[in-house]
């Protein structure tokens, strides 16, 4: 297939998802970049899946316009291309939710639109993209460059796709990631109609920013990171917009009152480090974060242990443990202030790749637990079933959790790949 | 691939770029001078020719096909592809890129082998772009599901056995040499295998493996094989059973590409979060 038609197709189907301006601006420039290089794309692949996901919940909403359960529609397909032999390639994911109950979780993303050079001592990305940092099951502390996606869960997984540049040196002593991240992604959060939010419903057409760029201001992160023998270490420095929001009451304007998310400059420095010791896997994430707010330290840190071939089957069994502490204790915005979280990892290592994580977040000062679930099985070669299951407990009154303690739910996802 | 002790050149007699048309001649000549009286030197010799023997190719590409069957014949595909590159004085390194089922297709696994101390494993997650050191002690787990543990596929080192050699004799109609091997590394799931190694290609074709009950487990044979290069055998044809469970894996090899001019930065993690 020809750049030229390939461009032609990844511009259309991109159209079908565009919804803002640093989309078409992006799409625009992947489309002349490939119309660029006639003849020269070897390939394009699609993939992807689609999938169905009721919600539902136990107890009846909390506030005023919460609907009780949903169901949701979800589409995320990915078009890939490369040239020169898979030095140059295109990556194109847009990610797409229909949701009954809340009409802000019904959105469109794209979670990368990438170009990617590679060569023997560096790699170069432009666009939009996806980067992942850390080590840690139960909390992702040390990620920061991607925005949270947090209207699609509440673990922190799910991420909106990011406009950067970035540079990548591969030496021997390791590899040096150079960002520079324009545009500021701000958080998700559920509007009136959905289950698992504050009081208040959080108003983002009016969030405000301590940069007087706004959301337009330019972050920075570098990151070096190597692997030695049983150590993968990571050291990372980002300067920009916080991507956890504090909020404001806003009772200045007539109806009733609202929260306003608040953006901070800050400095994050962070460590990564796992060693690997036969069965034993010991992690630890930590970072030190200062800005307008009081600087504080944070970690999560533990280990996972694996019983392989568990009781004389073919399954595994992971035993997880982590500790989570955040310095500004019960008065700051983060629920993980000093908790221990306890998991199990059941690999069944069968045909269907059949697995189930369940672990308890318990704080240790006696107060709420967070009880989670997540289990998958394929069926066939195209389909999955999924479930994920999570339970509030002994929520108490200034808890972060508070708003959501009579959330707990329990999803089905049934997808198809392609 | 271990660099391989003088002595044990000297011992052998081998002489590393044999021409082609002489292969049986120079295998033949290989047997005669191995040590004919002491059954371990002559197993842990024997090891080392097929090791020697393979040394060279510097980095192989392939494509795989895994079939899996259940007891009632139920089948179950998978497709992927592995790199290899060839390590001086240490273990292999291997990226092997999932494209079926569909929802892993893009997971990726890197392992850096080595003759006794723990592999070391990546994993990338393409839903997450997480890419997870993991445990090395999995050595006995089975591989996707199937029959082949991962201890099966990895790059068998010498180091990695103490090794006896039990007899000759005839499979299929070729000459092999039995080989009984232990492994010496930690977590396998086997006391032992035998291991009959054909003298014209001085490759296993058929191995049994006995569980940690010393009970047979699984039959291995290998067929179809090619000579690459003039010199490497490869099969395109591996076929595991299981005796206890009643299941079996089949691996179908295509495409083998030798000396692509592939280096360490194409086994490195950044490799691995680009691998397609």
């Amino acid at each position: 297939m020809s750049a030229g038609v390939n461009a032609v197709r990844v511009a259309r189907l991109a159209g079908i998802a565009a919804g803002t301006g640093l989309l078409s601006a992006g799409l625009l420039w992947v489309a002349v970049l490939l119309a660029a290089l006639p003849g020269r794309a070897e390939s394009l692949e699609i993939s992807g899946y689609a999938g169905i996901e009721p919600r539902l919940f136990f107890h009846s909403p909390t506030f005023a316009g919460q609907i009780h359960d949903n169901i949701s529609a979800v589409l995320q397909p990915e078009f890939y291309s490369e040239w020169n032999a898979g030095r140059d390639s295109v990556l194109f994911t847009p990610f797409a939710r229909l949701d009954s109950a809340d009409g802000r979780r019904t959105h469109l993303d794209v979670r990368e639109l990438l170009y990617q050079r590679v060569a023997p001592d560096w790699e170069l990305r432009a666009g939009i993209g996806k980067v992942f940092w850390g080590v840690a099951e139960s909390e992702h502390l040390v990620d920061i460059i991607n925005q949270t996606d947090a209207i699609e869960d509440v673990d922190g997984e799910d991420k909106l796709g990011q406009p950067m540049l970035n540079l990548a040196l591969i030496r021997d002593w390791g590899t040096v990631d150079l960002f520079i991240l324009p545009g500021f992604r701000e958080r998700s959060f559920a509007g009136s109609g959905g289950r698992l939010r504050q009081s208040l419903v959080v108003d983002t057409n009016n969030s405000s920013y301590e940069s007087s760029a706004g959301d337009r201001h330019v972050d920075y992160a570098l990151r070096w990171s190597q692997s030695m023998a049983q150590w993968d270490i990571g050291l990372s420095h980002f300067y920009g917009t916080s991507r956890a929001p504090r909020f404001v009451l806003d009772t200045r304007r007539p109806g009733p009152p609202i929260l306003i998310p608040r953006y901070d400059l800050i400095h994050r420095s962070a460590l990564d480090l796992q060693a690997t010791m036969d069965n034993w896997l010991w992690k630890l994430e930590l970072i030190h974060e200062s800005g307008q707010a009081d600087s504080h330290v944070a970690w999560v840190g533990g280990f996972e242990y694996t019983l392989t071939g568990f009781a004389g089957t073919r399954a595994d069994l992971g035993l997880l443990a982590e500790h989570l502490f955040d310095s500004r204790g019960h008065a700051g915005p983060n629920p993980f202030q000093n908790d221990l979280f306890a998991g199990l990892r059941l690999a069944l290592n069968d045909v269907q790749s059949s697995e189930v994580l369940a672990g308890v977040i318990q704080d240790l000062r006696g107060d709420a637990s967070l009880f989670s679930i997540e289990a998958s099985r394929r069926l066939g070669d195209r389909w999955k079933l999924e479930l994920e299951a999570r339970l509030w407990s002994r929520v108490k009154q200034h808890d972060p959790f508070k708003a959501i303690a009579r959330d707990d739910y329990i999803q089905f996802s049934v997808l198809r790949y392609f | 691939m271990i660099r391989l002790l003088l002595f044990t050149a000297l011992l052998t007699g081998f002489v590393p770029e044999a021409p082609a048309q002489s292969a049986l001649a120079s295998a033949q000549e290989s047997l005669r001078k191995i040590d004919q009286t002491d059954p371990g030197k002559r197993g842990l010799e024997i090891a080392r020719v097929i090791d020697r023997r393979d040394t060279g190719w510097q980095d192989q590409s392939t494509s795989l096909v895994m079939i899996l069957r259940n007891r009632q014949g139920q089948e179950s595909r998978r497709d992927l592809r592995v790199k290899t590159l060839e390590v001086e004085a240490d273990g292999d390194k291997s990226l092997t890129i999932f494209d079926t089922p569909r929802d892993v297709k893009g997971t990726a696994f890197l392992s850096y082998t080595h003759a006794i101390r723990a592999d070391d494993q990546w994993l990338y997650l393409p839903a997450l772009k997480r890419v997870k050191r993991i445990t090395s002690s999995n050595k006995s787990g089975p591989f996707m599901g199937s029959e082949f543990a991962y201890e099966d596929l990895t790059s068998q080192e010498v180091e990695k056995y103490t090794y006896t050699w039990l007899r000759d004799e005839p499979l299929d109609g070729a000459r092999t040499l039995v080989v009984e091997r232990r492994p010496a590394y930690k977590y396998s799931g086997y006391t032992r295998q035998l291991v009959w190694v054909d003298v014209r290609m001085w490759r296993p074709v058929k191995v049994e493996y006995y569980d940690r009950k010393n009970s047979l487990l699984k039959t291995l044979r290998s067929t179809e094989f090619t000579r690459y290069l003039d010199r490497y055998w490869r099969p395109a044809k591996m076929s595991m059973i299981n005796h206890q469970s009643g299941k079996s894996t089949e691996l179908l090899w295509t495409n083998y590409r030798f000396r692509s001019g592939l280096g360490a930065r194409d086994f490195d993690r950044n490799a691995l979060k680009r691998a397609r």
